[in-house]
């Protein structure tokens, strides 16, 4: 579809949302992010936060794109779809509509050119899926990780690609405008997405990868209650092994993560997360964490622990169980030898 | 009498319905409906209570340490343990980039677009403040997003990222701040003062904060360049002080707690009264217009049942009251009760309206600039961030804070090791409540009622301006 202004027309609708998706992009961009949208030809038809429209001029934008007077390059969903109660979708009415945003979302979804479920409630169902799901909450084209969803496992938007999944909880701002702008050149081609519809170019590292806790990981130094400064992973809960996400190799706001800000990885980009109990507690099998790196052998594992552990230098050793650096690096004594 | 519905209503956190009778132009009654409904009391129950932590903050994205901040302290209360000084410190710092960000997003992306609208383009100042204000294109934006951005680089240091965060534990933080990283947070505040002095205020921040009375206010702000006195100049020429007058009882649970009790006190606040104390176990939740089983009326006992058909109801949001009272929550309440001079002038001169809610929140924005820069200084680098510990005791247990919205408080009811009931009342919930059995409507529905509509109907801009004047969180709202 092209335009006559060049512009991509976007429309940003939000479900069973906590909003923070769009707290987070509002981050993007080096002068502000409407610059950005403004720098790379974006036009946001509608965005619940930001535009000026509200109450019968959003209803106008709306009906325009489902009249198909307005074509929609990009239609992107934050929050999960809360279809309850019995199947209705009234615990999440669109204001002054009368209609769900469930129901706006099935008429508005086969308008667009691209589907994008912004964070993992719009992907998977998220959080407001945990526990009894008390709103029958799902993501626009996953159940956790069955496909299916809102929008039926069949769905293929109008260029043919299914929903891509910005997972996350909340998603690096990075990773929506990255995928937004490689939908937008064509270079986001259905080999581009794993089998849970996550761009690979986030879905393709671990959140481990870059963890500044490293060489604790390798040493198996670990800490034993929050603020301590060893790997995270033998008691505390962190499932960064196993999660997927660039989330170490990035700066979130400017230099954090998950794990360098002392807490354990949740698993945010993973299908069900919000499913876990006790996040902050490791669950073992007669002392050994069930959740190991998933491609490799237990045995293996166990014994590269126990080997690693032997081998932990004191400085390592002493350091994970504190929340200062007690030891620092250098030698332990004696002349530089020869 | 003529019925407008209003919805979707953007710009504020969430979407929100009004619908207003109006009869010769003016609104008569006013219906405010929460039209979300997630379940996080009924997620939360059941699991352990730590779980907590990790949930309750994804309520809302843009208070999400506030949420935060409230579990821990109630599973504080639970553990019966105190937090790390330093972890206190470390969590109002972080708290206040928080609350600081949202009041920064509500005046440039949720209020002041509103003047930017066709309608007033009559005004000799519209080409100017649309220029500088309209939504996503004014110019503003481009100032004040990238101040925002920096500024919750301080989530970066303290909280890993933000939003949604474990950093925040009953015992304090999760990770200890070494000397380097003081600098930075040290310099992260100290641009968010220089954005603050340079664009909002044209003005010291102390100088600013010196201004005591309606009076001094007016003679400092003519001439003054800086978004703060564009605002006071369109405040005069609209009179936002004639409109969205609230219920007139104010009320904050204290904000920012420190070792020496809080920055801002806990209080209640009457017109024409003075600051009293705050009467805890007079909280109430009436569900007669929500869609909400009956339950216990006190938050420390009551479940929460959707009752999606139940007749006569028409929000998601429960009704809280103090003592049976809707009751005011916010910077404005927060600032009258702490005694902040300018607020209380304006506050005891013209109550709760759409003017003085803007300008409290500014003048908060001013006093907590400050507050950070004290708190990053106040950090004793070589000792704990966190206390430890994991008894979380059976019972009853309570923790309160102060959002950038207002009141928040979480209540949890622990029992073999589980939470057996938990309930959140927001800010929101507070401020756009619906009517109560008493069919006395909450602060909004109040402040709508009077309002002049004309001949725009549901396209009044009054509407818009009342409505986001008190900052609403609607995920929060009914959660």
């Amino acid at each position: 579809m092209t335009r006559s202004d060049g512009m991509t027309n976007v429309l940003w609708l939000q479900g069973a949302s906590c909003g923070g998706c769009t707290m987070s992009i509002l981050e993007s961009g080096a002068s502000g992010w409407f610059d950005e949208l403004r720098q790379f030809g974006i036009n946001l038809l509608w965005h619940p936060s930001v535009s000026e429209q509200t109450g019968e001029e959003v209803v106008e934008v709306l009906e325009a794109v489902l009249d198909g007077e307005v074509p929609l390059d990009l239609l992107l969903l934050e929050g999960s779809i809360a279809r309850g109660p019995n199947h209705t979708g009234r615990f999440n009415m669109l204001a002054g509509t009368d209609r769900s945003v469930y129901r706006w979302m099935v008429d508005l979804a086969p308008r667009a050119d691209y589907v994008v479920a912004v964070g993992s409630c719009a992907a998977y169902g998220g959080v407001p899926a945990a526990g009894s799901n008390p709103t029958d909450a799902v993501g626009l084209q996953f159940e956790g990780s069955d496909a299916g969803g809102a929008l039926g496992a069949g769905f293929r938007s109008r260029l043919g690609l299914p929903v891509i999944n910005v997972a996350g909880c909340a998603p690096h701002p990075g990773w929506m405008m990255e995928t937004l702008l490689a939908l937008m050149s064509k270079d986001l081609s259905a080999t581009e997405l794993d089998a849970y519809g996550r761009p690979k170019f986030i879905a393709n590292h671990l959140a481990h990868h870059g963890c500044s806790r490293n060489e604790f990981y390798e040493f198996k130094a670990s800490a034993e209650s929050m603020s301590e400064r060893g790997c995270l992973m033998e008691h505390l809960g962190c499932k960064a092994t196993q999660a997927v996400g660039d989330c170490n190799q990035r700066s979130w706001n400017g230099g954090g993560s998950c794990t360098k800000g002392g807490y354990a990885c949740i698993a945010c980009t993973s299908p069900g997360f919000e499913g876990a109990q006790n996040f902050l507690e490791t669950a073992k099998l007669a002392g050994i964490p069930v959740g190991l790196p998933t491609d490799m052998p237990k045995a293996w594992f166990v014994a590269l622990a126990a080997l690693s552990k032997s081998a932990t230098p004191r400085r390592v050793r002493l350091n994970a169980t504190s929340d200062h650096v007690v030891v620092p690096p250098g030698r332990s004594g004696g002349k530089r030898s020869p | 009498m003529t019925r407008i519905t209003i919805g979707p209503f953007n710009r504020v956190e969430g979407d929100l319905e009004v619908r207003l009778d109006v009869e010769e132009g003016h609104v008569v009654r006013a219906e405010v409906t929460a039209p979300l409904y997630r379940g996080f009391e009924q997620i939360l129950a059941g699991r352990p209570p730590l779980d907590a932590l990790v949930l309750a903050p994804r309520i809302c994205g843009i208070c999400s340490v506030s949420q935060s901040v409230a579990a821990a302290a109630a599973l504080r209360d639970a553990m019966g343990c105190e937090a790390a000084p330093n972890g206190l410190l470390a969590t109002n710092i972080a708290h206040a980039a928080e609350n600081a960000a949202d009041h920064l997003t509500h005046f440039y992306l949720f209020f002041m677009p509103d003047f930017a609208r066709e309608t007033y383009s009559a005004h000799d100042w519209y080409g100017a403040t649309s220029e500088r204000f309209a939504a996503v294109r004014g110019n503003a934006a481009r100032e004040a997003l990238p101040a925002r951005t920096r500024l919750l680089e301080t989530m970066g240091i303290i909280a890993g990222k933000w939003p949604h965060s474990l950093a925040f534990q009953p015992g304090g933080t999760t990770r200890a701040i070494d000397l380097g990283e003081r600098v930075r947070l040290l310099s992260i505040a100290t641009a968010f003062r220089s954005f603050l002095e340079r664009v909002v205020f044209a003005d010291s921040l102390e100088n600013v904060l010196a201004i005591a009375t309606a009076e001094e206010l007016d003679r400092w702000r003519d001439g003054r360049s800086g978004d703060f006195s564009w605002f006071l100049r369109l405040a005069d020429s609209l009179r936002l002080a004639d409109l969205g007058r609230g219920p007139g009882l104010l009320m904050s649970y204290g904000a920012y707690h420190g070792m020496n009790g809080e920055l801002f006190p806990r209080g209640i606040f009457a017109p024409r009264a003075t600051v009293e104390p705050l009467p805890l176990a007079q909280i109430t939740e009436d569900v007669s217009h929500a869609w909400m089983r009956e339950s216990s009326a006190d938050p420390a006992y009551s479940t929460t049942v959707p009752d999606p058909d139940k007749a006569q109801a028409y929000s998601w949001c429960k009704a809280p009251r103090l003592s049976g009272q809707p009751i005011e929550v916010g910077a404005i309440a927060r600032q009258t009760i702490a005694g902040q001079a300018l607020v209380a002038d304006l506050v005891s001169a013209s109550g709760s309206n759409v003017r003085n809610r803007v300008i409290a929140r500014l003048i908060e924005t001013a006093c907590i600039a400050l507050a950070m820069e004290q708190w990053i200084k106040a950090l004793r680098l070589s000792e704990p961030f966190c206390v430890n510990s994991r008894d979380i005791a059976d019972g009853a247990h309570v923790g309160l804070v102060e959002a950038a919205r207002g009141s928040l408080g979480h209540w949890v009811a622990v029992r073999g090791g589980k939470i057996e009931r938990y309930q959140i009342i927001a800010p929101t919930t507070w401020n756009f409540s619906p009517r109560d059995s008493l069919d006395v409507g909450g602060p909004l529905e109040q402040a709508l009622v009077g309002t002049d509509v004309g001949e725009a109907g549901p396209r009044a801009v009054a509407i818009q301006h009342i409505v986001r004047s008190f900052d609403p969180c609607m995920v929060c709202t009914a959660h």
